[in-house]
């Protein structure tokens, strides 16, 4: 196993005029350390809105031109600074987005599929390649002439996973690919993303449902006010989440239907107010005094990363 | 023709009847609610004694009721029977087609300029937003939008035809020639100027519109992904956001057709180029009602037919549109 991505010390904000002339930083990702592995999905978890999708264009190197990017992301060892973000994207590193508003209205799904072609000799083979993948998905030949307002969600989803293939990717970025699906389609799409995965893929799964997270993945790292507050192994999503070291994380697991239903006081605060300290410890049961003036680094206890003074130990 | 086609052309004839008739019967109420009197018109001030006035009242009609002059009037138009021009003399329909073709000339060939120039300038100032190209091209939109084209003709007319003088300073051809002896190469120099102004003042509502709309699409999401996989630069705005781009300028540049319209009046007048516009200012001073009442008409077609045309247009280039037909069959 080599570490296919590994990203540092990432964060990212905007400037934005607050009352009139006063400047804020609005911070989005802040101190955002994470690595990937091929034969490895992680999935990042985080609440709607919470910049997930800029970490995804910060990795592209298509985020706009007024976010300020400080931290380190690593490509196989190589720091990839502009030239090879660009070198990279849609090539080695592809991107799965989110909705079929992300294909042009105004084009044919195969033209959009293989994508521009510098080179007028490669189009009959890339045209094979995507007939390939398309057949693969089950998507006819009726779907090359369609326009992206007649696919279904379902096929709209197959066509976006469909084009992030046709470039033998290593790694692939997958911004929420399931919400707004039906079950089956959920199932399928979980499907299609683990086989790609064993296939050698790298995955970093952008997501804000747990249960996607929970049945893809390997590894969850979990995002709270843009801050990784957790990366550990997606098994230890299991039982009565005991192994589970940030309160947060554990009483997130611990609110889902499927476990406790265990409802937990209090709201995350916006961001614009981000707390001193621990981001989450207005609302953490486990505060010391620490957490109020001072944020934690993250460290590892017991093979888990964790940003947190006083993590719950299995017996908590 | 399939169902949809069929359905499109008829919808289309209800809607212009019922246009044409509006127009027609309002612009009549309004011209007959206005002080000009047919009678004084004709007299051009000659003094004739009240017998000679009542017959001639009696003769154009002025006492009958409103409905029956509409309904005459109507029913004259059904027939194709615009009425003779008051200041011509010659029946309207003629006055009109000659006066048109000289405005339609005017008004297509700057029609296509300003559109093709227009465009071009903002996506070329769209795709470089915030550059010194874009300011550029902002600062010309911003001049051009809030001077009147009248004025800009006046300045036109100064540097091209007093200082420089390339170019006649008015009329469609040289005083002492008849229309009918110029020659082409005359007919084309004073062509040039009007159609200049009216493309330089016609460039800015485009080309303002086709840059905010680039922008709107490159900021959308399937720009986004185009760039995720590797596009960029012009093949980027080719392939994926001119088509884009393209619709909404088209249907603005259908829509501009009222406006040039009215840009054209004040153009003609400015350079004493005997088209529509020109006319219709000369059956205004001149209350000839005839004549008003045929211009407003033709210049209601005239509009109905850009819009048309814009739909049409969209039809072709929208595969939304076109497509949707496909649902209809079913």
């Amino acid at each position: 196993m080599s570490k296919l991505l590994e990203i540092e010390k990432l964060s990212i904000s905007f400037s934005q005029y607050f009352k009139g002339l006063e400047q804020r930083e609005l911070k989005v990702l802040s101190d955002l350390t994470m690595d990937v592995d091929d034969h490895e999905i992680l999935a990042v978890l985080g609440s709607s809105g919470s910049g997930k999708s800029l970490l995804a264009h910060a990795i592209l190197g298509i985020l706009p031109s007024n976010a300020k990017v400080s931290g380190s992301i690593r490509y196989k060892g190589k720091e990839m600074d502009d030239e090879l973000k660009e070198e990279l994207r849609g090539n080695k590193i592809s991107f799965i987005p989110q909705s079929v508003n992300n294909l042009n209205p105004l084009m044919k799904v195969k033209e959009q599929a293989i994508g521009y072609i510098k080179d007028e000799k490669d189009k009959e083979k890339i045209i094979k390649k995507q007939r390939e993948i398309f057949n693969q998905y089950n998507l006819s030949e009726e779907v090359d002439e369609m326009y992206p307002f007649q696919l279904s969600g379902g096929m709209a989803r197959k066509v976006l996973i469909s084009t992030a293939l046709l470039n033998d990717p290593e790694i692939i970025i997958a911004d929420e690919p399931t919400p707004g699906l039906d079950e089956e389609a959920v199932k399928e799409t979980i499907n299609n993303l683990v086989e790609l995965k064993e296939k050698g893929i790298g995955m970093i799964l952008i997501t804000h449902d747990i249960n996607t997270a929970i049945e893809t993945s390997d590894r969850i790292a979990i995002l709270y006010l843009g801050y990784v507050i957790e990366i550990t192994d997606t098994k230890n999503f299991s039982g009565e989440g005991e192994k589970l070291l940030h309160p947060y994380t554990r009483s997130l697991y611990r609110a889902l239907p499927e476990t406790y239903f265990e409802l937990t006081e209090g709201h995350q605060p916006s961001y614009q107010n981000i707390p001193k300290g621990c981001p989450y410890h207005e609302n953490c049961s486990r505060q010391i005094r620490e957490c109020h003036y001072e944020l934690p680094e993250l460290r590892e206890v017991n093979g888990t990363i964790i940003r947190c003074f006083n993590p719950l130990g299995e017996g908590d | 023709m399939n169902n949809r086609t069929k359905k499109f052309i008829r919808n289309k004839a209800i809607h212009f009847i019922l246009l044409m008739l509006a127009v027609a019967i309002f612009s009549f109420i309004l011209l007959e609610l206005s002080p000009i009197d047919p009678v004084n018109a004709y007299l051009k001030q000659a003094v004739i004694s009240p017998e000679q006035r009542l017959i001639l009242e009696q003769y154009w009609g002025v006492n009958q009721p409103l409905t029956t002059k509409i309904w005459g009037w109507l029913s004259n138009l059904l027939q194709g029977n615009l009425g003779n021009s008051l200041i011509y003399r010659v029946p309207v329909i003629d006055v009109i087609y000659e006066r048109f073709m000289a405005s339609f000339v005017l008004m297509a060939l700057s029609w296509v300029i300003s559109g093709i120039i227009g465009f071009g300038l903002g996506i070329v100032a769209g795709k470089n937003k915030g550059g010194w190209i874009d300011k550029l091209v902002k600062l010309y939109c911003y001049v051009l939008q809030s001077a009147p084209s009248f004025w800009i003709g006046l300045v036109i007319l100064i540097i091209f035809s007093v200082e420089l003088g390339w170019f006649p300073i008015g009329m469609s051809v040289a005083i002492g020639t008849l229309s009918s002896d110029a020659t082409i190469w005359q007919w084309l120099a004073r062509l040039v100027l009007p159609t200049l102004t009216l493309s330089l003042v016609g460039v800015a509502p485009i080309a303002m519109y086709t840059r905010n709309e680039l922008v709107n699409v490159l900021s959308s999401d399937y720009i986004l992904f185009a760039r995720a996989r590797g596009e960029s630069g012009w093949p980027l705005i080719e392939r994926q956001a001119l088509r884009n781009t393209l619709l909404p300028a088209l249907t603005l540049q259908f829509q501009n057709f009222a406006e040039l319209f009215g840009g054209a009046v004040l153009v003609e007048q400015v350079f004493s180029y005997p088209g529509i516009g020109q006319t219709a200012v000369a059956a205004g001073l001149q209350s000839d009602v005839t004549l008003l009442l045929g211009i407003v008409l033709i210049s209601a077609v005239f509009v109905f037919v850009g819009n048309t045309l814009a739909d049409v247009m969209y039809y072709f280039v929208d595969p939304r549109i076109r497509e949707n037909e496909s649902f209809d069959k079913n």
